[in-house]
């Protein structure tokens, strides 16, 4: 068997000698669709070799501005203190558009609808039951038992913890005062689990659980999702459709540099908890081979890749922004010129 | 080298004649300390090999003091800024919030202290136990295999346990306690709510994890209680156990000790098998079934993102907290523990 | 016999019985850990497994050959960054060992031994990933080189403090110099039981995951070298076990499996190359 590993060995050496590989990591919400992404890109190229880890996005952001990968990945923006302390200027780039859903472990209930005080109130602690008029109120066909909420939240720094507390600091303003927003926050109640799949985990296995994970989780895990009330009034569930509705108005006024937060927009259809999702990218890029393979890569993403996103059940990016960042693509500098 | 000169036999006729020398010849005098004058009478390419030996020896010996205090430094140095920031209030507040910034460690320092007094107030009477039956009762023949498969379970690795924590111990618990909360909930330590997960399940797979150590060494110091001390007492009329509690146990009372004191230094900085049943909230709540939150769990969840540089001086702070914790509990055991006795 | 001679009579079956009981769970927890662990894992545990590579979220057919290779690295890296150092120090403890030096250096042993994996990880990201700019097999196999130190270093010792003065006596006694009754007669004296011991403390580390997160990170790919990130199995296991996928699930108990098998075999291999000797 040592003979065996040992030519495994050589021979992944072999083949991995004419690749470059090339790291990142970061948001463990795109991460089905990345990974997606990488591998059917490097079925393309096969010498590009590109290594995505999901350790959170305020890991992404971390490690792209301590220069120990070659980009980085994260659900919520940067803030301007945390672009300032990047050696080499780095650039946003959406990749698709995704939806944070609320999950929920209800014995006997269906699609449950949630208002944003009701979200709001079960993560700051004030409502703690499930037939608390704040839930029932909205849900008259479902029987909720009167049973402890037990909310499950990230343990570890996640930009799907920035969209969701980004989103409960817009609607309740207690919760902005309280607590903030940030890839990790000072949760006032409720379980931490590790990752998009510690808590899809353990709201699975905890009765009476709810928890927020982006959209492909709970269709993976088959959990039942809420719907949330949007600004206009409507309870919409989240659907490709109604993310994109959501990012309709963002594109219209896409910033330069693509740092926006589309949650709670207006819109009839639109879905109030989504997101761009950005790849952080260095501006600069010393290597000529992981320069061009990133740069490849990106052009690729930004046509046939968006093709594959739907299937996994993201949104596709808006055509106007995809123009818009074909432009800023073109400004990364690769090679020490 | 050459093959010693096979006309002498060699002393004893055990030692293999690896020398290749022609022996000194006596030396005048005898008084004179060997190691010198070895190293001087054994010919010129001698004279260096042994201060050159002892010194890489001692070398690599004290660059084991130089690693451990290379990892206090760095740990020193990178909490400076959380050092300055907090202070010592840092160890007796209670809060996390990396969004205002504002960190105080009580609750890690008691999660994992509590979590480790669960794992030890389980896995003591277990452990010593198991090292009686298998020192006094069982003979060696069958005692010897059976301890032997007790230590494998050292072997199985931290990620493993917590694996199995998640997708068996997780379950059983909730299955447990909640009736437990049910009926007992109005004492403050069984109160619900129970989520499988939390203090007392970190307790409990710690226990398992460290129920080993006290076992093997246990087991150790038992038998080197001298059988004369046993023969005494059963001379008098004692029974088996009042031998082992009046007699055996006290005479090994601190090697035992010692053995706790090991176990529990492992349990302090248990990691994997921890955060993945914790249910990883900083908090201090009265009762076992509450979720809780360690500080080698913490680390493990928060140190690749932690994006401020305050934050992250923050968590570093609590590595060396940690580290202390083990400086001192390290040193309990050396203590205890007399050097002859073998360790786990 | 009185009344009272026949309580202590009980009294001692019973705490006996109970010293049995808590022998038997001890095993039955063993027993069980490994059983589930065939249970769940031997079904996985299959061509694909030892063989292809991870494939991505969602999709069947991977396998975690990379990691295997991984693993095997690190393991190699360890040896060769800790065991000299564990070695030599615990010759020098054994021969020369005595006094203020000796008792420093064991205690920073037993201090280093204590500290806990992550924090070793993280000292290695601090010295070894920022300086050279990103994780590596290197940076995982010298912080998991740094845990094996104390327990080569304690078993070197005792292993070689087994051997009797008098073998050493009669080398001194030819005229052999220190150094060579060390080298020549005491070392390959206690050797098997000082492999043994090292045998030990590479397999304890084969299983460590938190100093791998932030220093060889992992990989999707094959690692050549040691200048890339690595998969491992440890940190497989972790990433898969925590996942929502049931295939992932399935991979991660057979990369327990297989690695506490390597982990116990080695372990057996040890125990049996020592025979009556006993191990730190």
């Amino acid at each position: 068997m040592l003979l065996g590993v040992a030519g495994v060995m050589a021979a992944g050496a072999l083949a991995a000698r004419a690749a470059t590989l090339v790291n990142g990591a970061g948001a463990t919400f795109p991460y089905p669709i990345y990974s997606k992404w990488f591998d059917e890109f490097h079925k393309r190229s096969p010498e590009a070799q590109i290594n995505y880890q999901s350790i959170g996005s305020g890991g992404g952001i971390r490690q792209i501005l301590e220069g120990t990968v070659d980009f980085g990945a994260s659900d919520g923006p940067m803030t301007d203190e945390q672009l300032a302390q990047a050696k080499i200027p780095l650039l946003h780039l959406p990749t698709v558009l995704g939806a944070v859903v609320p999950v929920y472990n209800v014995a006997g209930a269906g699609t449950l609808h949630f208002t944003p005080e009701a979200l709001a109130g079960i993560y700051l602690g004030t409502i703690t039951r499930w037939n608390d008029p704040a839930i029932a109120s909205t849900n008259p066909e479902t029987k909720l038992p009167d049973a402890a909420i037990v909310p499950v939240h990230r343990s570890d720094g996640s930009g799907t913890t920035y969209i969701f507390v980004d989103y409960l600091s817009k609607v309740s303003p207690e919760w902005a005062r309280r607590v903030g927003r940030g890839t990790s926050v000072n949760w006032p109640v409720g379980l931490g689990g590790k990752g998009n799949e510690g808590v899809a985990g353990l709201v699975k296995q905890t009765p009476d659980a709810i928890g927020y994970v982006e959209l492909i989780y709970a269709l993976q895990t088959k959990q039942p999702y809420g719907d949330v009330r949007n600004r206009a009034g409507h309870f919409v569930a989240a659907s490709l459709a109604s993310v994109t509705a959501a990012a309709d108005a963002a594109a219209a006024n896409m910033p330069a540099d693509f740092r926006v937060s589309i949650t709670d927009p207006d819109g009839r259809d639109a879905y109030p908890i989504a997101s761009f999702t950005w790849l952080l990218i260095p501006t600069r890029i010393a290597d000529q081979d992981k320069g061009r393979i990133l740069r490849q890569f990106l052009d690729w993403m930004l046509g046939e890749g968006q093709s594959f996103s739907s299937g996994l059940g993201y949104a596709p990016l808006p055509a106007s922004v995809i123009a818009l960042e074909r432009k800023a693509v073109e400004r990364i500098q690769v090679g020490s010129s | 080298m050459e093959q010693a000169g096979a006309a002498l036999p060699p002393p004893g006729g055990r030692i293999r004649p690896a020398l290749a020398f022609r022996p000194a010849p006596v030396p005048p005098l005898a008084a004179r300390p060997l190691e010198p004058l070895l190293v001087r009478s054994g010919g010129r390419r001698w004279r260096i090999g042994d201060p050159v030996f002892r010194g890489l020896a001692a070398g690599f010996g004290l660059s084991v003091v130089g690693i451990t205090l290379v990892i206090a430094l760095v740990l020193f140095r990178k909490s400076a800024a959380a050092r300055a920031t907090f202070g010592w209030a840092f160890l007796w507040t209670s809060v996390w919030d990396p969004v205002f910034l504002r960190f105080g460690a009580l609750p890690l320092v008691y999660g994992t202290l509590a979590t480790s007094a669960i794992g030890l107030a389980l896995a003591v009477p277990f452990g010593l136990g198991a090292a009686i039956c298998l020192a006094e009762l069982l003979p060696q023949r069958v005692a010897d295999p059976l301890t032997f498969l007790i230590e494998l379970l050292v072997a199985v690795p931290s990620v493993v346990y917590g694996l199995v924590g998640i997708f068996v111990l997780v379950p059983a618990m909730r299955a447990l306690t909640t009736p437990i909360a049910a009926t007992f909930g109005w004492i403050p330590l069984l109160a619900g709510p129970t989520y499988g997960v939390g203090m007392l399940t970190a307790g409990v797979i710690l226990a398992v994890m460290i129920v080993p150590f006290i076992v093997a060494v246990s087991r150790e110091v038992l038998l080197a209680v001298p059988q004369s001390q046993r023969d005494a007492a059963l001379a008098l009329g004692a029974t088996r156990w009042e031998t082992v509690r009046q007699v055996v146990l006290p005479y090994a009372r601190s090697g035992i000790a010692g053995s706790v004191v090991l176990a529990l230094a492992r349990a302090l900085g248990e990691t994997m098998a921890v955060t993945m049943v914790i249910g990883n909230r900083p908090e201090i709540a009265a009762s076992l079934f509450a979720p809780a939150y360690t500080m080698a769990a913490v680390l493990a969840n928060e140190f690749t993102e932690a994006t401020s540089n305050l934050y992250l001086s923050a968590l570093i702070e609590v590595g060396l907290v940690l580290f202390g914790i083990t400086l001192v509990v390290n040193a309990l055991a050396r203590l205890l523990i007399p050097p002859e006795v073998g360790r786990a | 016999m009185t009344a009272h001679a026949r309580r202590r009579r009980r009294v001692d079956r019973v705490m006996f019985t109970l010293a049995s009981l808590a022998t038997a769970l001890t095993l039955g927890v063993l027993l069980f850990l490994l059983g589930y662990l065939a249970w769940q894992g031997a079904s996985s545990v299959s061509l694909t497994f030892f063989t292809r590579l991870p494939a991505p979220v969602g999709e069947s057919g991977g396998g975690m050959a990379n990691a295997l290779v991984g693993s095997f690295k690190l393991i190699a890296l360890a040896a060769l960054a800790g065991v000299p150092v564990g070695f030599l120090g615990g010759v020098y403890l054994a021969e020369y060992g005595g006094g203020s030096v000796g008792w420093l250096v064991r205690y920073a042993a037993d201090v280093l031994n204590g500290v806990p994996s992550i924090v070793v990880g993280i000292t290695v990201y601090a010295l070894v990933v920022v300086p050279m700019g990103h994780f590596s097999t290197l940076a995982g196999g010298i912080a998991l080189g740094l845990m094996t130190i104390p327990v080569t270093l304690r078993t070197t010792e005792e292993f070689l403090r087994l051997v009797p003065t008098s073998l050493r006596d009669g080398a001194l006694a030819l005229g052999a110099p220190r150094w060579v009754t060390i080298v020549r007669v005491a070392i390959p004296a206690g050797l098997r039981g000082i492999a043994a011991g090292i045998l030990l403390s590479l397999a304890r580390v084969a299983g460590e995951t938190a100093p791998l997160l932030f220093t060889s990170f992992s990989n999707r790919y094959w690692s050549p070298g040691v200048g890339q990130p690595t998969a491992s199995l440890p940190v497989m296991i972790f990433t898969y076990a925590i996942s929502p996928y049931d295939e992932w699930h399935r991979q991660a108990w057979a990369a327990a499996l297989v690695l506490l098998a390597v982990v116990l075999g080695s372990n057996l291999l040890a125990r049996a190359a020592l025979g009556r000797g006993r191990p730190a």
